[in-house]
C-alpha cells in the first residue's frame, strides 16, 4: 500500500501545531517575567542578553515539553504500526490519520513522539541527579576545604580515585543487569541519599540551636521528608506510593551521582579554601562560632554565585553521560525512548537510513547547548557584582 | 622539586593499587563471574557445569590469593587435570608455568585474555598504538585550532568577532561525541559521499584520508571548544595587563603586542587545560573507536566489559589510570617550568 506524505510546510506546521502548550507556557512566563523583571534579581538580569534569553528559551522549551509530553505526542512512543516501518518524515498513518511527523524507525515507532517522551527521561534523571551530586560533593568539600590536613588528604585521594576512573569502565562495571542482584547499587543509594538529610540536618541545627521554637519544627520536616523520600527511593517502600523509582533507573541514578559528585567536590574544597581566609570569616571564628556553622552559613552563601553556574553546567554534563549510558546500551531498557538509546538505535542504521538519526541528536544538543548559554549568561551576571 | 615527583610518583602508585582492588572486586562478583563462565562455555552448559569451570579454572580461590597471583606478590599454581595428573595450562591460547611460580604484574605479565583469546599484553599494546596514532591526529588538529579561536576570541574582547567565536566554542563543548558523530557522518557520508563512515578497513589497510577523517573530526570538535574558551579566558586577562599598555603606548603595532608580548604568557593556562583534557579524551576514544569500528584500546575496553573479560579489564583500568595521573604531573611540573613565578619559589 502506498503512503501519503505531507510536505515540508506540512510537517513545520504539524510540529508547531503539536507543540502548542509549550508555546502557550512559554508566552506566559516570557510576559510575565518582563513585566516584573526588575523585581526577579538575578533571573530578571539574565533578560538584559541576547545570551541569556536564549539560554532561558532552549531550557525552558525542554522543560515544558518534558511536563506536557503525553499531550504533545501523536502516538504511542512504544506502539509500533507495521506499515511505517521505516517510513519518511510526514508519512500519514492510513489507519488513524495522523502523520509520523519526523518519520518511522526500523521498529515502526513515531519518532515525534519518541523525541518527546525521551526529553522527559532526560530531565527528570538528569537534574535530579545533579541535585544529589551537589549535595554530597556540598557535604565533603566544605570540611575537606574548611579544616584542610589528614580529612582533606583522605577525601582528596577517594576523589582523585573516582575521576581517574574512566567514565566508560565504570558504568560497564556498575550499570550492568548482573548487579541488581547484588546489594551494591543499594548500598551506595543508601549512603547517597543519606548527604541530603544530614546536609539539611546540620543546616538547621547550627543556625537555630539556642532558638528551639524553630529549630523543632525544621529538623521535624527535614527528617519527615527525609524518610519519606527516602523509603520511597532505596527501599520502594514508600507508604503513599507517590515516590517509586525503578531498579534500572536507581542504578543509573547511582551511577552517574558516583560519577560526577567527585568533580563537585574538588571545586567546592577550592571555594572554601579561597573564601576562608577573608575578613568575615575571621570574624565569626573570633566571636567562637562552631566550625560547621561557619562553613555552612559563611562560607556557602559565599560560594553561590560559582556553584550556580557549575550546577548548570553539570546538568548538561550529565545528560551528556546519560546519553553515554543509552549510547552503550547500559541500564536503559533497549526500548526505551530516552535520547541517548535512540541514537545508538539509529546509529547503527545509517547507511540505510538518516532521519531516525537526527530528532534525538538535535534535541540533545539543543539542549545541552540551552544549558551552556545560561551558565555563561550567569557567568557574566555574576563577573558584573 | 625531585621530592615533589617522587611524592607524586607515590600516589599514583597508590592509587593505581586501589583502583585495581575496586576493579577487580566488581568483575569478581557472582552475576559477571557466571557471564564470563556463560561465555567460555557452550551456552546450554547447566549450572553444574558452569560451577565446576569456574572451580577449574581457579575463580573459587579465595579473593585476596586471587588478586595477589594477578599482581604477582602470590604463586600461581598450575592446573592440574585430575584424569592424567598432569599440568594443564587454564587456557589453550596463553602459556602457562607447569609449576607453581610467581607470573603477575610485578613479574610483567597482564594475563590472559577470555574475550579475544590471546595474552592480554598481546592484544592491548597494539590496541594502544592504533589508539596512539587516532589521539596524535586528534591533538594535532584540536591544538592549533582551538588556541587559534581562543586567541583570535580574546585579542579583541567584546567585539563581534569575540562574540561569534565564543557561540562556536559553546555550541561544540554541548556536542558529545556521539552526537557530532551522527551529524558529521549523515553530512559528510551520507550525503556528501566524500568520507568514509567507518574506520574498520584503517586496521588493515591503512589510514587514509578518508576512512580517518570523521573519527579524528568528531573527537576534536568536543575539546576544541574548551580548549579554546579556557584560552580566551586567560587571553583577555593577559590583554588587560599593565605591560600590555606600555607596549602599545610606546608605538608597537597591535598584531606585534600580540605575538610577541601577549601571546606567551597568555599559552601558559592552556597548557594545562590541554593535560588535563586527557581523562576526557579517553572516554571520547571509546566512543569513537565503537562508533566508528575502529580497533583500538577504546574498542578492545568495551568489548572487555561486555564479556567480564577480567585480566584486560584489569590492564586496561591500569593504563587509563597511569595516563590521567602521568598527564596530570606534567601539566603540574610543566606549569611549574613554563611559570616563572612558579619556578624561583
Amino acid at each position: 500500500m502506498q503512503l501519503e506524505y505531507l510536505g515540508i510546510t506540512g510537517i513545520v506546521l504539524g510540529v508547531l501545531k503539536q507543540f502548542w502548550p509549550v508555546w502557550l507556557a512559554l508566552g506566559l512566563v516570557l510576559v510575565v517575567s518582563l513585566t516584573f523583571k526588575k523585581r526577579l534579581g538575578l533571573y530578571g538580569h539574565l533578560f538584559d542578553s541576547g545570551v541569556g534569553v536564549t539560554g532561558i528559551l532552549i531550557c525552558l522549551f525542554w522543560l515544558f515539553t518534558a511536563m506536557f509530553a503525553s499531550v504533545i505526542v501523536t502516538f504511542d512512543p512504544l506502539a509500533q504500526v507495521a506499515i511505517m516501518k521505516g517510513a519518511l518524515p510526514g508519512a500519514v498513518d492510513p489507519q488513524s490519520g495522523a502523520a509520523y511527523l519526523f518519520g518511522g524507525d526500523r521498529l515502526a515507532r513515531d519518532i515525534f513522539s519518541r523525541m518527546v517522551y525521551g526529553s522527559r527521561i532526560v530531565l527528570i534523571i538528569a537534574p535530579a541527579a545533579t541535585a544529589f551530586a551537589l549535595m554530597v560533593g556540598t557535604t565533603l568539600g566544605l570540611p575537606a576545604g574548611y579544616y584542610g590536613g589528614r580529612i582533606d588528604s583522605v577525601l582528596s585521594f577517594l576523589a582523585n580515585l573516582v575521576l581517574a576512573f574512566p567514565v566508560i569502565l565504570l558504568f560497564y562495571l556498575l550499570v550492568t543487569p548482573g548487579i541488581m542482584d547484588t546489594p551494591i547499587p543499594y548500598t551506595l543509594a543508601a549512603v547517597f541519599f543519606l548527604f541530603p538529610i544530614v546536609f539539611f540536618a546540620v543546616l538547621f541545627y547550627t543556625r537555630f540551636k539556642t532558638r528551639p521554637e524553630r529549630l523543632y519544627p525544621l529538623l521535624g520536616l527535614t527528617f519527615v521528608l527525609g524518610a519519606w523520600i527516602y523509603a520511597g527511593l532505596v527501599f520502594d517502600a514508600d507508604p503513599l506510593d507517590l515516590i517509586s523509582i525503578s531498579p534500572n533507573q536507581l542504578n543509573i541514578f547511582v551511577a552517574v551521582v558516583f560519577a560526577s559528585s567527585p568533580g563537585v567536590f574538588r571545586i567546592v574544597r577550592g571555594l572554601v579554601m579561597d573564601i576562608k581566609t577573608r575578613d568575615y570569616v575571621a570574624a565569626a571564628q573570633t566571636r567562637g562560632e562552631t566550625p560547621w556553622y561557619i562553613m555552612l552559613w559563611e562560607i556557602l552563601p559565599n560560594a553561590r554565585g560559582p556553584l550556580i553556574v557549575d550546577a548548570c553546567l553539570r546538568i548538561g554534563y550529565t545528560t551528556i553521560l546519560l546519553g553515554t549510558l543509552g549510547y552503550f546500551g547500559l541500564g536503559l531498557a533497549p526500548e526505551s525512548p530516552d535520547w541517548g538509546t535512540s541514537i545508538k538505535e539509529a546509529s547503527r542504521l545509517l547507511r540505510a537510513q538518516i532521519h531516525p538519526a537526527l530528532p534525538p541528536t538535535i534535541a540533545l544538543m539543543s539542549f545541552v547547548l540551552g544549558l551552556n548559554l545560561l551558565a555563561d549568561a550567569l557567568r557574566e551576571q555574576s563577573m558584573k557584582d | 622539586m625531585f621530592s615533589f615527583i617522587l611524592r607524586r610518583l607515590g600516589v599514583m602508585v597508590l592509587t593505581m593499587f586501589a583502583l585495581t582492588v575496586v576493579v577487580f572486586f566488581l568483575v569478581n562478583l557472582e552475576p559477571n563471574l557466571k557471564k564470563l563462565a556463560i561465555t567460555q562455555t557452550e551456552s546450554r552448559a547447566t549450572e553444574e557445569q558452569l560451577e565446576s569451570w569456574l572451580t577449574r579454572n581457579g575463580y573459587r580461590q579465595n579473593f585476596f590469593v586471587r588478586y595477589g597471583q594477578w599482581l604477582g606478590v602470590m604463586p600461581k599454581q598450575p592446573n592440574i587435570d585430575p584424569a592424567t595428573g598432569e599440568a594443564v595450562p587454564r587456557f589453550r591460547f596463553c602459556d602457562e608455568p607447569s609449576e607453581a611460580a610467581y607470573s603477575g604484574l610485578l613479574q610483567g605479565e597482564f594475563g590472559c585474555s577470555t574475550k579475544f583469546r590471546v595474552s592480554v599484553a598481546e592484544r592491548l599494546f597494539p590496541a594502544l598504538g592504533a589508539t596512539g596514532i587516532l589521539m596524535f591526529w586528534v591533538m594535532a588538529v584540536m591544538v592549533p585550532i582551538s588556541l587559534l579561536i581562543g586567541v583570535l576570541a580574546g585579542m579583541r574582547e567584546g567585539t563581534r568577532t569575540d562574540r561569534t567565536l565564543s557561540m562556536a566554542s559553546i555550541t561544540t563543548t554541548a556536542t558529545p561525541e556521539y552526537v557530532s558523530g551522527v551529524i558529521f557522518t549523515v553530512i559528510f557520508a551520507s550525503w556528501l559521499g566524500w568520507l568514509n563512515g567507518s574506520a574498520a578497513s584503517a586496521t588493515n589497510t591503512g589510514i587514509t584520508f578518508s576512512n580517518f577523517t570523521l573519527p579524528v573530526m568528531t573527537m576534536a570538535i568536543y575539546g576544541i571548544g574548551y580548549i579554546a574558551r579556557m584560552t580566551r579566558a586567560s587571553m583577555v586577562e593577559v590583554m588587560t595587563q599593565q605591560y600590555i599598555r606600555t607596549a602599545r603606548l610606546k608605538g608597537l603595532s597591535f598584531s606585534s603586542v600580540v605575538i610577541k608580548h601577549a601571546l606567551r604568557n597568555a599559552l601558559i593556562a592552556p597548557f594545562t587545560v590541554i593535560m588535563l583534557q586527557f581523562p576526557w579524551l579517553l572516554t571520547g576514544v571509546v566512543i569513537v573507536e565503537t562508533m566508528f569500528r575502529y580497533q583500538g584500546f577504546g574498542y578492545a575496553l568495551v568489548e572487555g566489559a561486555a564479556n567480564n573479560d577480567i585480566d584486560l579489564l584489569l590492564g586496561c583500568s591500569l593504563i587509563s589510570v597511569f595516563v590521567v595521573l602521568f598527564t596530570q604531573l606534567i601539566s603540574d611540573i610543566g606549569y611549574a617550568y613554563l611559570n616563572p613565578r612558579i619556578r624561583v619559589q
